[in-house]
C-alpha cells in the first residue's frame, strides 16, 4: 500500500475489482465536495447508464438481425416470445432515454455551479462533445427496430441535413448511404451504434473522469485558489465509494422500474408509403421539429441550432472579471436573475407560438419576400432584439455581473427551448396542429 | 562535424517520423474513404416510366394516388394533368390528400399544399416536385425517374391532351 499517509493497520488490502475502483480514484477527497447539492450524483449516474446501455444491448445484440427483411421481426419476437425480451428491450430504451437527460442535467449543474471555468474549460468541451454522442447514440438506435416511428423520424432527421448550404445534398447521401433511408441507411447506422459511438463513448468518458481528478476533483465552493485553499480531506474508501455505490444503485433502480413498468415502444412495420399522422421526432429533437413548423429549414436546423453550440462552447472563454465560485447561481442576485429568465420564456415562448397560430407570423404577413427572409432572418433579427433589449434591461435593473447576465441568457435559450420541446411533444395533433393533451383544440 | 545552428540529426529524423506519421495517415483516410464511397449503378433505377391508365378514367377535378410510385395523378376540371410526387419538399414525408379541404395536409411539419402541389401554408419552402407526364394515344404515362424542382405552380407545367 502506498506510504504517503499515515499507516492504518487496521486496513486489509483490497483485491481484484475494490482494488481496480480505488485505483481509479484518489486516495482523499475534500470532503465538503460530497454533499449531494454539489453534484447530485449526476456525473456518476450517467457512467452507470453507460454501462447498462452497454449490457443490455450486448444481451439485445444477441436477438437482433440488421437487415431490413428481419430487423422488424427480431424485434417483434424480441417483445412478444423471448423470455424477458420486452423488459431488456425496455431497460435499454429508458436507460438510453434517462442518459440523455442526466447528462443534460450534469450540463446543467457544471454551468450553475461555474465548474465549466478553466480550470476545467477543456473538459467542458469534452463534455459537450460527450452530450453530441449521446443523443447520436440515441439516434442511430431509434432506426434499427425499423418500425414506422424508426423509418420516418430518420428521414426527417437525415433529411435535414440537405438545407445545410452546398454540401446539403452530398451529406443527405452520406448519412443515409444513398439518396432514401434503405437497407444501406440500416447497416450504416447498425455500425455507428453497435461499435463506432460506444467505443468513442468509452474512450472519451475515460478522459472525462481522469480530467476532473487532474483538476483537484468536483467544483468546491470554497476557494480552489490562495491561501485560504486548504480543504478538509477525507477518505474514498469509504466516505465516497458508499455515496457512489448508493447513487448507482438508485439510477439502476430507477432504470428496471421504468422498464417493468412502462414497455418502449414499437409500431407497425416500416412503410415508405406512409407517414403516420402526426410524424414526430424522438422526444430530445421535437424542439427542433417544432422550430421547424415555425420557422425556414436552414435556420431551424442549420443557424439556430450553431448559435446554440457555439454559446455553450464559447461560455468558458468569455471573459469574466469576478474570481470563480463555486455556488449555485453565484450569488442571490443570480438566483433571481435566473428565476426572471425562467418566467420571461415562459411567457414569451409560449405567447409567441399561440400568435403564429393566428397567423401572426412573418411568413405570413410579408410572403413577398420569400422564405429565408421572412421565415429566416426576421423572425431571427425579432428574437435576437427581444432578448437582447430583456437581457440589457435586467443587467441594469439587478446590476448584475458579466457571469450572471451570461447565465441569464443561457437560461432564457434552454427554457424556452424546453418549451418549443413540450410543445411539440403534447400539444401538436393530427398534421402538427396545436391541440390540447388529450382533448381537441 | 559541422552542424547548422538549430538542425540536428535527431532534429531531421523526428521531422521524418512525422512526415511519415502524416503520409500514413493521409493512406489510411484514402483507402477508407474508397471503402465506404457509395458505388455507382446499384441503385438509380428505383423509378420507372407507370402507365397510369387511359385518360378517361380520370375524371376531371379529381386526385389519383398511386402509393407504390410516390405521387399523385391530378387532373384539373379543364381536363389538363400533373404527377406530382407525394414526397413533401420540406422534409421528405409522405403528404396524405385530404378529399374533404382538397389540400395534401404534411402530417410532420404542418405544410399545406393545395392542388396544383404549391405551399398554401409554410413552413414548407416550395411546392411539390413534379413528375414528367406524357399522353400518347389516349395512355397517361408518368417518368418517375426523372424528378422536377420548381419553386412554384404555373400554368404551363400542365399536360393537355
Amino acid at each position: 500500500m502506498p506510504s504517503d499517509s499515515q499507516p492504518q493497520p487496521s486496513a486489509r488490502k483490497p483485491g481484484g475489482f475494490a482494488n481496480l475502483l480505488l485505483h481509479l480514484h484518489p486516495k482523499m477527497v475534500p470532503e465538503e465536495t460530497l454533499a449531494l447539492e454539489r453534484t447530485f450524483g449526476l456525473g456518476g449516474a450517467a457512467l452507470i447508464l453507460f454501462l447498462v446501455l452497454i449490457a443490455s444491448g450486448a444481451l439485445l445484440l444477441f436477438a437482433y438481425e440488421p437487415s431490413t427483411e428481419r430487423a422488424y421481426g427480431a424485434v417483434r419476437a424480441l417483445e412478444d416470445e423471448v423470455p424477458f425480451g420486452s423488459f431488456v428491450r425496455a431497460i435499454h430504451h429508458w436507460a438510453g432515454n434517462l442518459f440523455l437527460v442526466v447528462a443534460a442535467l450534469h450540463l446543467l449543474r457544471v454551468l450553475y455551479t461555474g465548474a465549466f471555468l478553466p480550470p476545467r474549460r477543456f473538459n467542458w468541451l469534452l463534455g459537450l462533445g460527450l452530450l453530441a454522442l449521446a443523443a447520436l447514440g440515441n439516434f442511430t438506435g431509434y432506426l434499427l427496430p425499423w418500425d414506422q416511428l424508426a423509418y420516418w423520424a430518420v428521414t426527417i432527421g437525415t433529411g435535414m441535413l440537405k438545407y445545410v448550404p452546398l454540401a446539403g445534398e452530398a451529406l443527405v447521401r452520406m448519412a443515409r448511404g444513398g439518396s432514401d433511408v434503405s437497407p444501406k441507411t440500416l447497416s450504416l447506422f447498425f455500425v455507428f451504434h453497435i461499435a463506432i459511438i460506444p467505443i468513442l463513448l468509452f474512450g472519451l468518458v475515460s478522459f472525462h473522469f481522469w480530467l476532473v481528478r487532474k483538476a483537484g476533483g468536483v467544483m468546491r465552493k470554497s476557494p480552489e485558489e490562495g491561501p485560504a485553499a486548504r480543504p478538509r480531506l477525507v477518505p474514498v474508501s469509504p466516505d465516497l465509494i458508499v455515496r457512489e455505490g448508493a447513487a448507482a444503485l438508485v439510477t439502476i433502480a430507477a432504470v428496471f422500474l421504468s422498464a417493468a413498468i412502462f414497455r418502449a415502444p414499437l409500431e407497425a412495420s416500416a412503410n415508405p408509403g406512409l407517414s403516420p399522422n402526426p410524424a414526430k421526432a424522438p422526444w430530445y429533437f421535437m424542439g427542433v421539429q417544432e422550430l421547424l413548423v415555425q420557422i425556414h429549414p436552414t435556420f431551424a436546423v442549420l443557424v439556430v441550432p450553431l448559435l446554440g453550440v457555439a454559446f455553450l462552447a464559447g461560455l468558458p472563454f468569455l471573459r469574466y472579471p469576478e474570481p470563480p465560485d463555486g455556488s449555485w447561481f453565484r450569488s442571490t442576485r443570480g438566483r433571481k436573475s435566473t428565476a426572471l429568465s425562467v418566467v420571461a420564456a415562459l411567457l414569451l415562448t409560449p405567447t409567441a407560438i399561440l400568435l403564429a397560430e393566428r397567423g401572426l407570423r412573418p411568413d405570413r404577413l410579408f410572403p413577398k419576400l420569400g422564405p429565408s427572409v421572412s421565415a429566416g432572418v426576421i423572425p431571427l433579427a425579432i428574437w435576437v432584439i427581444l432578448v437582447g433589449a430583456l437581457l440589457v434591461a435586467l443587467v441594469r435593473m439587478l446590476s448584475l455581473s458579466r457571469f450572471e447576465a451570461v447565465q441569464a441568457l443561457f437560461t432564457f435559450i434552454l427554457v424556452a427551448f424546453l418549451v418549443l420541446t413540450i410543445v411539440g411533444v403534447a400539444f401538436r395533433g393530427p398534421s402538427m396542429r396545436l391541440v390540447f393533451p388529450g382533448g381537441a383544440a | 562535424m559541422t552542424s547548422e545552428p538549430g538542425v540536428s540529426r535527431r532534429g531531421v529524423l523526428g521531422r521524418l517520423w512525422k512526415i511519415l506519421g502524416i503520409v500514413a495517415a493521409a493512406e489510411a483516410v484514402a483507402v477508407i474513404g474508397a471503402f465506404l464511397w457509395p458505388r455507382k449503378g446499384k441503385e438509380g433505377a428505383r423509378g420507372s416510366l407507370v402507365v397510369a391508365g387511359p385518360v378517361a378514367e380520370f375524371t376531371p377535378a379529381s386526385v389519383t394516388p398511386f402509393p407504390a410510385h410516390r405521387f399523385y395523378l391530378v387532373r384539373f376540371t379543364d381536363g389538363g394533368f400533373l404527377a406530382l410526387s407525394s414526397t413533401c419538399s420540406h422534409l421528405e414525408c409522405s403528404v396524405p390528400w385530404n378529399e374533404k379541404d382538397r389540400t395534401f395536409p404534411c402530417p410532420c411539419h404542418g405544410s399545406v399544399f393545395d392542388m396544383t402541389g404549391d405551399v398554401k401554408s409554410p413552413p414548407a419552402p416550395r411546392a411539390l416536385d413534379l413528375f414528367p407526364v406524357t399522353i400518347e394515344g389516349g395512355i397517361v404515362r408518368i417518368d418517375t425517374n426523372r424528378k422536377i424542382r420548381r419553386a412554384h405552380f404555373e400554368p404551363s407545367q400542365v399536360v393537355n391532351l
